[in-house]
């Protein structure tokens, strides 16, 4: 795929369950029971179990190579994590959705501006990428 | 308690080697829904290595961290080329900056992930807001 600055990256929907969270700690080793146990969660002051911020960076990841047209021309990748995934206890679970604008494109790639939200809240701060050339 | 303040600028040991099989590679991509094509891993997958690494500096008694303080504040990846199949990786951390603010501490970290053979392949930016009993 060919990117010009300025393009606007076709929308991504993500859909996000429990059962997600669960097969995400087990292949990332990241255990945290903030996502995975109410109690916990809770404990600590949140609405109740929150995705793994990096979890939802792969998902922006994932994002990036359906845009690119396959896995591995990632040059760059990062965010602030800003605000919490909550996900629901039930079948549904919660959307995540990623935009994508081409900011600029040098030798160095594709430089992307990411947006990344859920429900009406920016999830992730400032999160960019560069795309290989 | 804040952290010790000389911890700024420190190395820590690489993390032990980490073989990364297909398997392991099938299995990330899987549970993040992404596409693996046998060669490259998933963006994020260098994270794996790069948490034991940040895990080393958080449980290393002579830091004074608090593991149910912290909170991941950022991270960033810079990749040299992708992960793939077959690698043996180890993550290799220093601790770049040190500041604090409003009674927490703020760690910048950078994780130099490398090879079997030394060469780079990714470099692991992270940020970890370590929260004082006041903060």
């Amino acid at each position: 795929m060919s990117l010009s600055a300025g393009d606007v990256l076709p929308e991504q929907t993500y859909t996000v369950t429990r059962a997600d969270l669960v097969r995400y700690a087990g292949a990332s080793g990241d255990f945290n029971p903030i996502h995975w146990s109410d109690r916990v969660a809770t404990s600590v002051g949140l609405p109740g179990v929150i995705a793994h911020g990096m979890y939802t960076l792969a998902l922006a990841a994932r994002a990036l190579d359906t845009w690119a047209g396959g896995p591995g021309r990632v040059v760059e990748l990062g965010c602030k994590f800003t605000k919490p995934v909550v996900v629901p206890d039930d079948d549904t679970g919660v959307d995540v959705v990623v935009r994508g604008t081409v900011k600029e494109v040098t030798d160095a790639g594709a430089q992307v501006a990411l947006e990344v939200t859920c429900g009406d809240q920016k999830v992730l701060g400032m999160p960019r990428a560069v795309l290989r050339a | 308690m804040a952290v010790d303040p000389s911890l700024a600028g420190r190395t820590f040991p690489p993390t032990p080697p980490y073989p990364v099989s297909d398997e392991r590679l099938r299995e990330f991509a899987r549970a993040t829904g992404s596409t693996y094509d046998g060669e490259s891993a998933p963006a994020t997958f260098p994270i794996v290595v790069a948490f034991q690494a940040m895990t080393g500096l958080m449980q290393d008694p002579a830091v004074g961290i608090a593991l149910h303080r912290v909170v991941h504040g950022d991270q960033r990846f810079t990749y040299t080329r992708p992960v793939r199949p077959g690698d043996v990786l180890t993550a290799t951390l220093t601790v770049d900056s040190l500041r604090q603010i409003g009674g927490a501490d703020i760690i910048g970290t950078r994780s130099e992930i490398a090879d079997a053979d030394g060469a780079p392949v990714c470099t692991a930016f992270a940020t970890l807001v370590h929260k004082g009993e006041d903060a």
